[in-house]
């Protein structure tokens, strides 16, 4: 369906072929011819022109208007996280491109494609301190793969191609475009050439036949291998070959917080989530394993814990795309850098069938104790609140693992991580390197938008949700239909829980006086129910999944959980806490 | 600071060949910035190659670390390559300008000296100021600057550091080796 469009889309900007048309047109015009169907944005002074434009394209260009710019990056961003396609912004200049700067840390450390576009103050009055000027090409610098200023209506079509190309080639990132008043009235000749090379960017390093046959010699002979999966493996389709790998040589799986989905979450492999609030198995095991598959990961500190104690006994094998990632914080034994899903294609020629079941049996006994100790409590508590790990479960049930889960960063981030068993690789959307607090609500607009087929469910936090809340205006406007879990535990839940552990329980501002979130929401015209009594909890959670349009629950949980197993900041993978 | 990490400071001279775009200074300065790195001195100029320029880059800093900066300057996009060398690997040049009083030079000092001992050019001679020049090593020009310090110097510039490298293989095999070893878009990649 997508393709029928873009076709026609085609026909429309073949047409304008030769004709003189507006830098704002041409804008239009670009994103036509990069398939763009859909962005998210806010308008202003400094970008009126390209937003006067756009109401003669708004018949083949969707555009969402958030409520705050922050939420315009985060729903590009979700949009872009399960379609796969560059999420497009469109802001105007000062206050509106500054707010975008979140939004874009996030898609960066997450290698999220985004093309944002701000506008700008006319070229002769850059550096004058204009009205709403300020230099978001020098501030979005650290923040973006790559950035550029367009002062003359001309160059729209060549820097919106190279955008694209930039944004979602090699390792995937944020693009920021800044075009000037005077660009977007000024006039241009329209004719228009993708991007598919640069000769200063190298976005897919040659898979290396040598290093290939290597890899494949330790996974032949190794005894106790372990793969970790990370977003890599996504956003490269890689989860076939994955698959492939792991069952031909029978080889358990572990997964990074953004590699989930990639690997079914019930098949007799899967070994869990790793890292700070993993599973117990894999986090244990990384350090007994004697050979160390990591695909698509950048290692972080959430994952490896303290880095002198990080699978020193293992062979460690990295597959990335990029080459900065190698040896930056892991020092491997092998490298592969390359596209996760051609490195492992290769691989797969070289790998012989084989099978490790006692290696894999001993995951068994770490498993149960975590079940025993942490997940069956969460998930049968005896009484008391709800928690927030039975709402997940019954979610993740009731869906079926086929749902799209959005979260924002807190516990219920890593409760939602935990207990959702996904099924469907593409599944889940959640703020990893940033951890950006009210990601959650605008990103699961993205998600929609971007998967209307697929049933989007949010978890979010109370304190979270009241970071981005004004975008509920945003999903009431635009009819998206996110089903929305608000897990309330009245705290900062995840920072009182680090007082509670490791600051003598001095709860020093994490509690929340919150507002009555049902009535809110229904204030903005959605309909909102709140759940305190776990009888009801299974009925409430039907009718949310049954409603066909944008439906809202707060469920109000346990206010002073702790989320378990916990490997404590800075220390060793094998110290996982389970209590 | 991670293990393995060769615990020794030296000097690293660091070379960046790329388009010559407005910002990319600044990008590669953040990467330096953001591993509290001090760059010693920094000089920009065309290269051999038409429409390259170069970036030769003075740290101090342990060679674990260079190697990481050197992949997070190859990483952008504007950066053809980039190389670090050990100061045994290069041949380099600063160059220092002195400005003194002409009665100091003529008198106390000793043009002669100057020229015979430090090998300095003259550049300028008025009634009142001298300019002169010297061309070495950073300890070279440092020298002759404790030594004019006392003699009334009114003014002291150093230029950044230019670097010619020994090894033979030129950028340009570099270049083409580098391009070899890359795709630039996915084969299987329909939209484009
Ligand atoms: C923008 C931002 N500010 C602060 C933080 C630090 N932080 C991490 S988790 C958290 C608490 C989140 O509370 P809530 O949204 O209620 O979720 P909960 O942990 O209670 O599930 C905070 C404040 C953050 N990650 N992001
Ligand atoms: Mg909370």
């Amino acid at each position: 369906m997508f393709r029928e469009n873009h076709e026609n889309k085609k026909v429309a900007t073949a047409s304008k072929a030769g004709c003189t048309v507006t830098g704002s047109e041409a804008l239009m015009l670009s994103l036509l011819e990069e398939g763009v169907d859909v962005i998210y944005g806010y308008p202003g002074g400094a970008i009126m022109p390209v937003y006067d434009a756009l109401f003669d394209y708004r018949d083949r260009i969707r555009h969402i208007l958030v409520r705050h710019e922050q939420g315009a990056a985060h729903a590009a961003d979700g949009y872009a996280r399960v379609t796969g396609k560059v999420g497009v912004c469109l802001v105007t200049s000062g206050p509106g491109a500054t707010n975008l700067i979140t939004g874009l840390a996030n898609a960066m450390v997450d290698s999220v494609p985004l093309v944002c576009i701000t506008g700008q103050v006319a070229s002769p009055l850059l550096g004058s301190d204009a009205f709403q000027e300020t230099d978001v090409v020098g501030i979005s610098m650290p923040v973006t793969k790559w950035n550029a200023q367009i002062t003359s209506a001309e160059d729209v079509p060549g820097i919106i191609a190279q955008a694209f190309y930039l944004a979602k080639t090699g390792r995937p990132g944020p693009v920021l475009v800044d075009i000037t008043k005077d660009a977007q009235f000024g006039e241009t000749t329209w004719s228009y050439r993708k991007c598919t090379r640069l000769r200063s960017y190298f976005p897919y390093p040659k898979v290396k036949l040598n290093e290939i046959q290597e890899a494949a010699r330790l996974i032949n002979q190794s005894r106790k291998p372990l793969i970790l999966a990370g977003h890599g493996v996504l956003i490269a389709g890689a989860q076939n070959h994955l698959m492939e790998l792991a069952t031909r040589a029978d080889i358990p799986v572990a997964s990074t917080l953004l590699g989930l989905s990639a690997f079914p979450s019930g098949h007799r492999l899967y070994a869990g989530m790793l890292g700070m609030h993993g599973n117990y198995a894999p986090n244990v095991k990384t350090n007994e394993c004697d050979v160390l598959i990591a695909v698509g990961l950048r290692f972080d500190d959430r994952i490896t814990g303290r880095l002198e104690s990080y699978a020193r006994q293992a062979k460690i094998i990295h597959i990335d795309i990029d080459p900065a990632e190698i040896n930056k914080n892991v020092p491997v034994t092998l490298s592969v850098v390359a596209d996760a899903r051609e490195a492992l294609s290769t691989l797969l020629s070289y790998v012989k069938e084989n099978r490790h079941t006692g290696w894999i049996d001993t995951f068994g006994s770490f498993r149960s104790e975590e079940e025993e100790k942490v997940i069956r409590p969460g998930r049968e508590p005896a009484g008391g609140h709800i928690r927030m790990d039975e709402v997940v479960h019954q979610v993740s049930e009731k869906t079926k693992g086929q749902a799209v889960v959005v979260t924002d960063v807190g516990q219920h981030q890593m409760v939602a991580a935990r207990y959702y068993r996904f099924n469907r690789p593409g599944s889940f959307v959640t703020s990893g390197g940033l951890g950006t607090m009210g990601f959650g609500l605008p990103a699961s607009i993205g998600a929609k938008i971007g998967r209307p087929d697929r049933e989007v469910v949010l978890f979010v936090g109370d304190g979270g949700f009241q970071m981005t809340i004004q975008e509920l205006g945003t999903i009431a406007q635009s009819n998206v239909p996110v089903k929305i879990v608000l897990l309330n535990n009245q705290f900062l839940g995840m920072v009182r829980q680090w007082q509670d552990m490791f600051f003598r329980k001095r709860y020093s501002f994490t509690e929340l006086q919150n507002p009555d979130f049902v009535t809110l929401a229904n204030a903005y015209g959605i309909h909102g129910e709140r759940c305190i009594k776990r009888e009801d909890l299974a009925e409430k959670l039907d009718s949310l999944l049954a409603s066909e349009e944008c439906s809202f629950l707060e469920v109000m949980v346990e206010p002073e959980h702790n989320v378990f197993p916990m490997i404590p900041a800075g220390e060793s993978v094998s110290n996982v806490r389970l209590e | 600071m991670n293990t393995g990490q060769k615990k020794e400071i030296k000097e690293y001279t660091i070379n960046v060949f790329s388009e010559n775009h407005i910002g990319l200074l600044n990008r590669l300065t953040i990467i330096f910035t953001r591993r509290k790195i001090n760059i010693e001195s920094l000089t920009v100029s065309e290269s051999h190659i038409p429409g390259i320029h170069c970036f030769t880059i003075a740290i101090n800093s342990y060679e674990n670390l260079v190697r990481k900066v050197i992949l997070q300057i190859e990483k952008l996009v504007d950066v053809l390559k980039a190389f670090y060398y050990t100061t045994d690997q290069i041949i380099y040049q600063e160059i220092a300008l002195y400005k003194l009083p002409t009665s100091e030079v003529t008198g106390y000092i000793g043009l002669e000296t100057l020229i015979r001992d430090f090998g300095i050019r003259v550049l300028e001679v008025t009634p009142e100021y001298t300019v002169i020049e010297k061309t070495g090593h950073k300890t070279e020009t440092q020298e002759l600057l404790e030594k004019l310090k006392n003699h009334r110097l009114l003014e002291f510039v150093r230029s950044g550091r230019v670097a010619i490298t020994k090894p033979m293989k030129e950028l340009t095999v570099h270049l083409e080796e580098k391009g070899m070893a890359f795709n630039y878009i996915m084969k299987e990649d329909e939209s484009y």
